[in-house]
């Protein structure tokens, strides 16, 4: 059998600091085909954007300590030199940073940043790379490209920039593409323009897409699969409808209980998981979601507060981190905020 | 009758655009808030929604007074701040916080987060120095953040945990009013019940208005009882939320919440009938004639070219909307 087209197996990211080692992503493994759409969701600092950065290699020359193989289309890319790495960063493999508002330049005209990514990878003239960026502007739903291309950052509306950025990382057109919360900061409206370009774009060219959200609705319209992350790990990968139906891992369950429910009462108050996440830099012994755990009492023994759960599968496909043999729904949890 | 917290009359900020060159002119103005006019009482929350671009950042940092607006008016509990210097904002600063919506660039990377938490405490002698550090813990914990961040710098957060940082920094002082720009919405989904629940909470406890800016359609009617919804730095329409949600009157109300995505629907693969609103947001250097919605509304007609709707009231309710032909 071939290997799948991008293969993470066993990512550690790791940063010493003053205080300790801060474990940002641990064991991490998954893997992705070419067209598919993985959505990476969990808790806030749990590693989705550490890990993923290290797929393009942006930890190199930073203190971080990472460790593992990502296997991307025939290639181990952790064990690449520098120099090919650097060849292969925004070309092949690119990604739409979480933060679109610092990624441009306020100073340079969002032609020239385009262009810029384009001249970085092909031996082509300025007047090649103008034209190629121009259309890229127009693919992205820019309207006068022509006349855009000279604009600075500040003249384009947040989800214009948000385009921009997209066709920065399309113009090479690459076969791994990684989208770190790209749509957050943009109206609803705008948000389903751009899932609908990426989805157009991801068929032409038959792309991979990493999207990394807190938003669940997105993962459930737009993802083939969910990663589930918490504490620097996964604790569940399934299918979206098998894993947003069937979760079977108790943190994944209170993410779902969290979303305003619109069918109750606006005057009572939300439903988030009781407690906080463990400190990444002295994560306890057992499972990382003991402690704020409502299900750890059908697990026999002391389990749950000392050994680490295997990410094991429930069904075919579906893994979960987690002691309990069921998925959630054979349990009787009296539900939390429930009045 | 008392005034209220907050109301804001007819408000207005144009950036000037200046040309290219040595000798840069201006040439236009970004129409960024053009006529906003709302109230707020205390320990109310009203929501503002809209567009990317429409303003709401904008206005969110005119009522604060980090920008001083082109015109109009800014109450105050009655006293207009709209133009008033340094030696009148100073005391207001106090009773007047914003959270901001961009993580990234509001926190200073050379200060640590006990710095940044504690700074209001120290620029208003609030709290003796030596109990500063267990109050800064305090809140760090409140916001679900470790205490032992205290000497981290802000680099070495997630952009979840920076705008956990923001908010702390915020509810340091207990204001009157926080304008909260997008609060959550870098935060998980569990975090962010906690955030809305704890802001709530405080808003019960100590009398907070809000002033609530976001995306988030749904967290919006969890947290507002009143909505105003923006476009081309225009409100479009305002409601109490029921009215808003289950019958909204303005056409770009109404393709706003056809647009949020419904978990249910996409995974058991029911189709949603989503409103596709066509071309591009026009430039507030430019806007349209007439209604500024029009370029993209399915229900124009040539009076939206030539006439402004004004905001008044639709249907039996509450429901203010500026539209030729507001839905019924
Ligand atoms: N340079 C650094 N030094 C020390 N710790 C770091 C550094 N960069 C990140 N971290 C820590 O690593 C963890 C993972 O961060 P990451 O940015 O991947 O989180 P995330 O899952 O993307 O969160 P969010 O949803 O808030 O964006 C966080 O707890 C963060 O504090
Ligand atoms: N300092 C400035 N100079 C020129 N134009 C500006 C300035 N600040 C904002 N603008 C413009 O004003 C308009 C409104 O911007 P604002 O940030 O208030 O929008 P917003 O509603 O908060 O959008 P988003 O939802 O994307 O945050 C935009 O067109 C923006 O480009
Ligand atoms: S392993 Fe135990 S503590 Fe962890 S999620 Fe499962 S039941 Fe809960
Ligand atoms: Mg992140
Ligand atoms: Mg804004």
């Amino acid at each position: 059998m071939s290997r799948p087209f991008l293969s993470v197996a066993n990512l550690a990211v790791h940063f010493p600091t003053s205080d300790g080692l801060v474990r940002a992503t641990d064991g991490l493994s998954y893997t992705l085909e070419r067209g598919k759409t993985l959505g990476i969701v969990g808790e806030s600092g749990s590693g989705k954007s550490v890990s993923s950065s290290a797929i393009l290699g942006l930890h190199r020359g930073t203190n971080a300590q990472v460790s593992g193989e990502i296997w991307f289309d025939g290639t181990d890319l952790l064990s690449l030199s520098d120099e090919d790495m650097r060849r292969r960063r925004g070309k092949d493999v690119a990604m739409i940073f979480q933060d679109p508002l610092s990624a441009l330049h306020p100073y340079y005209r969002v032609g020239d940043q385009i262009s810029e990514a384009y001249l970085a990878h092909n031996q082509v003239s300025k007047r090649v790379a103008r034209a190629r960026t121009i259309e890229m502007l127009d693919r992205v739903g820019i309207p006068q490209p022509d006349r855009r291309v000279d604009d600075y950052p500040h003249q384009f509306s947040g989800g214009m920039r948000q385009r921009v950025m997209i066709a920065m990382a399309l113009i090479n057109d690459p076969i791994l593409l990684i989208a770190d919360e790209p749509t957050t900061a943009l109206d609803v409206t705008v948000q389903a323009q751009i899932l609908d370009l990426l989805q157009e774009l991801q068929r032409e060219f038959n792309t991979a897409l990493i999207m990394i959200t807190h938003d669940l609705g997105v993962i459930a319209e737009i993802a083939d699969d969910v990663l589930v992350m918490y504490a620097g790990r996964a604790v569940e990968y399934g299918a979206t409808r098998d894993l947003m139906t069937q979760p079977a891992m108790p943190y994944t369950w209170g993410l779902i209980q969290s979303i305003p429910d619109v069918t109750r009462s606006v005057d009572l108050p939300l439903r988030p998981i009781p407690g906080n996440p463990p400190s990444l830099l002295n994560q306890p012994p057992g499972c990382a979601f003991f402690a704020r755990c409502e299900y750890a009492q059908f697990v026999p023994g002391d389990r749950c507060a000392t050994t680490l759960p295997d990410l094991l599968p429930l069904s075919d496909g579906h893994l979960k981190r987690c002691h309990l043999d069921h998925d959630l729904a054979s349990y009787a949890v009296v539900e939390t905020g429930a009045i | 009758m008392a005034a209220p917290l907050l109301e804001v009359r007819d408000l207005v900020m144009h950036f000037p655009v200046k040309s290219r060159g040595v000798i840069a002119r201006t040439v236009g103005h970004v129409k960024a808030v053009d006529g906003v006019s709302f109230t707020v009482e205390a320990g109310q929350s009203l929501g503002l929604v809209g567009e990317s671009g429409c303003g709401k950042t904008t206005t969110g940092r005119l009522i604060t007074r980090l920008q001083k607006p082109t015109s109009g008016q800014i109450l105050f509990e009655g006293q207009d701040i709209a133009q008033a210097g340094p030696r009148v904002l100073k005391p207001l600063r106090r009773e007047i916080q914003m959270i901001f919506q961009d993580p990234y660039t509001s926190l200073n990377p050379r200060q640590t987060v006990g710095e940044i938490v504690g700074a209001p405490l120290v620029i208003h002698k609030l709290v003796p120095a030596s109990q500063r550090l267990a109050r800064v813990q305090e809140l760090l914990e409140v916001v679900g953040l470790n205490p032992e961040h205290y000497n981290r710098y802000p680099h070495e957060f997630s952009g979840g945990q920076r705008q956990r940082i923001g908010i702390a920094r915020a509810l340091t002082l207990q204001p009157k009013l926080l304008v909260a720009d997008e609060p959550v919405s870098a935060l998980d989904v569990s975090i962010q019940a906690q955030v809305i629940n704890l802001m709530q909470d405080l808003q019960r406890e100590f009398n907070i208005a809000f002033l609530f800016i976001a995306h988030d359609l749904s967290i919006v009617r969890h947290f507002c009882p009143e909505v105003a919804v923006m476009y081309l730095g225009k409100i479009v329409e305002k409601a109490p939320r029921d009215e808003l949600y289950e019958h909204p009157k303005h056409p770009y109300t109404k393709a706003l919440l056809s647009a949020v995505p419904n978990i249910e629907q996409a995974v058991l693969g029911g189709r949603r009938e989503r409103i596709r609103l066509q071309g591009d947001v026009p430039s507030p250097i430019n806007p349209p004639s007439g209604c500024r919605f029009r370029t993209r509304c399915w229900k124009a007609q040539d009076i939206c070219a030539t006439t402004e709707p004004p905001l008044q009231k639709v249907g039996a309710g509450a429901d203010v909307a500026a539209c030729h032909f507001p839905e019924q």
